[in-house]
């Protein structure tokens, strides 16, 4: 990262930076950014790592100290053991993988079909499904709860189970959206020429569609990845079994009743998974962020 | 679909009879929007009947592409929808029983001591959310951009707290939080010989503690957004602003704000719809007190702590009529931004 990057000029000219007067001020900031972006950053979680290697007495300790006096993984081991994390992480890898499953078979589907294959009713549909994208999502958690506590027909409850976070991910504005956007950009004569060759739109969207879509598939998967990662609201409502819930709401339920310092360990151990997820999907995931916007 | 006599697609030899429609995978089956086959031969009705079959035949295909989005949108986003409104309507009692009731549950809301406060503390979160976590992500980003060294270090810091389970990242703030000496933030000022404060206690500032926290742990995706739109300004403009005469400053009001007009009001709009509906933070640091029950907190007890499903929904039915004009404003705005 050492070499510096040539682009176009941004608000300060490269000239301005290189000169004299411009250099120092350029490094100073620089210097004075490093640290800070640590500070804000970094040393939260090195104080959350660190705290869950501290005694009690000493997590209570006033002036809390920097360093653990005698780091000890106890509160680790006990967290790990005794708390049912692992059972709570691998529950949410299950309901992220699912539901980035349903979302690619299923919102891939559909917005292939509303963007070429256009059958009647198809724009009613999709302006239905893109004015779902307006309605904010804790507005609707008392009738989709209820909802899932008996469906219509069945009359089951799918609360406590993976469907009640697999089948509501898939109602995705977003995706039909930028999916159906993306499709539009397809070039007809490529279907065309595959239907020439004998393809049906299922096989069209397999190996014509799907092959040159792949960036904008893997942009949703990681969004579905996340969103399940990071739902609170809606898991916290469907999840009251404790063998079924998701890492966020297992956390909730587990802040009272057990010691500080083993809970912050558990913290840790917590955030573990998504910033390994973080660290080896980084570009990826940082170049979707910005795919599915608007280009100012 | 009884009428299964197609015209002669080459390669489909055996859908003969076959009463199910557009199986896919199937070579030889393609939906009429493709491309229009022309009339092949024969004239008048076994062709026209035959053209409805294949535009049936192409429906459906399309249908059962969609139909597992659509149930899902029809379980879990249209019915719920029209529900909600029925059910601010409605009563039912511990029989079960339902009942219309009008505006009774409007009234109720409207009512309860802690509807104005609810409104409030929603208001004040959501401002000093603009003044914070719309400011700071924005200058963040344009500082960055400048640096030509590090970058790929302070993208990755900055996005780290995004990529934390919520639930944890509140937990350890709330821990930060702890109004004694034990508490980091407390041993930070009195280690600088400032007063320490009480913080999620304290009724004067436990709000702008939810907002940090936010704040915080979401800055990260809007700085990468920005930082994307930044890069797409042309450099000439700010040699053309620097030929004028303006500084750093007037460069970034006359150049960057301008440049990045439509994604900075797209955030805004969507920042006040996400903050207007704050809940884990007060859930978790607050659960509620010094002032910070806000709309979605006061619909979760009605709901579920008071099982009063009717209020609930009626008050949710106020929250989206309020959103709903902040989208409405923004699309109007939008436009207008466009055609001048």
């Amino acid at each position: 990262m050492a070499a510096a990057e040539s682009g176009p000029r941004t608000l300060i000219s490269p000239a301005q930076l290189s000169r004299g007067h411009g250099k120092i001020v350029y490094w100073s900031v620089l210097g004075l950014l490093i640290p800070v972006f640590a500070l804000l950053f970094l040393f939260p979680l090195y104080w959350m790592v660190t705290g869950g290697l501290k005694s009690p007495a000493q997590v209570i300790q006033s002036p809390p100290s920097l360093l653990p006096a005698h780091p000890a993984f106890d509160n680790y081991v006990t967290a790990w053991n005794d708390l049912g994390l692992g059972r709570l992480i691998l529950n949410t890898v299950i309901y992220a993988g699912g539901a980035l499953l349903f979302q690619v078979v299923f919102d891939v589907a559909a917005a292939y079909a509303l963007s070429k294959l256009r059958p009647v009713l198809g724009n009613v549909i999709l302006f239905a499904m893109l004015a779902a994208m307006m309605i904010p999502a804790t507005v609707l958690v008392l009738p989709q709860y209820l909802t899932a506590n008996s469906l219509p027909f069945l009359h089951t409850s799918i609360l406590d189970t993976p469907w009640v976070i697999w089948l509501p991910s898939v109602a995705n504005g977003f995706n039909i959206f930028i999916l159906k956007r993306f499709f539009d950009s397809v070039p007809p004569d490529l279907l065309a020429a595959a239907a020439l060759d004998g393809a049906g739109p299922f096989r069209t969207l397999w190996s014509v569609v799907l092959p040159i879509s792949r960036p904008i598939i893997g942009v949703i998967s990681i969004f579905a990845a996340v969103n399940v990662w990071k739902d609170f609201l809606w898991p916290l409502l469907v999840l009251n079994e404790p063998s079924a819930q998701t890492i966020n709401i297992g956390l909730y339920h587990l802040s009272n009743g057990i010691p500080e310092d083993v809970f912050i360990a558990a913290l840790a151990i917590a955030c573990v998974p998504t910033i390994v997820f973080f660290l080896i999907f980084q570009r990826n995931i940082m170049a979707g962020l910005t795919a599915g916007g608007v280009k100012g | 679909m009884t009428a299964t006599r197609t015209i002669d697609v080459p390669g489909d030899r055996n859908n003969a009879g076959r009463g199910k429609p557009a199986r896919p995978g199937r070579p030889g089956r393609r939906p009429g929007s493709l491309f229009r086959r022309p009339a092949g031969g024969a004239a008048g009705r076994p062709d026209r009947r035959s053209r409805y079959a294949r535009k049936a035949r192409a429906n459906a295909t399309g249908y059962l592409f969609m139909i597992g989005a659509i149930v899902c949108f029809a379980l879990f986003t249209w019915y719920p929808m029209i529900r909600e409104v029925i059910m601010s309507f409605q009563r039912t009692n511990f029989a079960g029983q339902t009942t219309w009731v009008g505006l009774a549950n409007y009234r109720h809301i409207i009512a309860d001591p802690g509807f104005w406060g609810a409104w409030r503390a929603t208001a004040l979160f959501a401002g000093l959310a603009l003044v914070f976590g719309y400011a700071v992500p924005f200058v963040t980003a344009v500082a960055l951009n400048e640096l030509r060294h590090f970058r790929g270090y302070f993208r990755l810091l900055v996005y780290l707290p995004v990529m934390i389970p919520p639930a944890a990242a509140a937990f350890l703030w709330k821990w930060f939080y702890t109004p004694d000496n034990s508490g980091l933030f407390n041993a930070v000022l009195h280690v600088l010989h400032l007063p320490t404060s009480q913080w999620l206690q304290s009724p004067h500032i436990a709000m702008l503690c939810l907002v940090l926290f936010s704040t915080w742990s979401n800055m990260g995706a809007a700085v990468l957004v920005y930082l994307a739109s930044l890069q797409s300004i042309p450099g000439e403009l700010y040699d053309a602003a620097e030929i004028d005469g303006a500084g750093i400053l007037g460069r970034v009001w006359h150049v960057t704000v301008p440049q990045t007009r439509l994604i900075l009001s797209l955030m805004l709009m969507l920042q006040i719809v996400a903050t207007m509906q704050v809940f884990l933070e007060p859930l978790i640091l607050t659960g509620g007190q010094s002032g910070t029950t806000t709309v979605v907190y006061l619909i979760y007890n009605y709901a579920f702590a008071f099982n009063n499903y009717g209020s609930a929904a009626a008050l949710g039915i106020m929250l989206l009529v309020v959103l709903m004009g902040f989208a409405g404003a923004y699309l109007r705005l939008a436009r207008r931004g466009e055609e001048g």
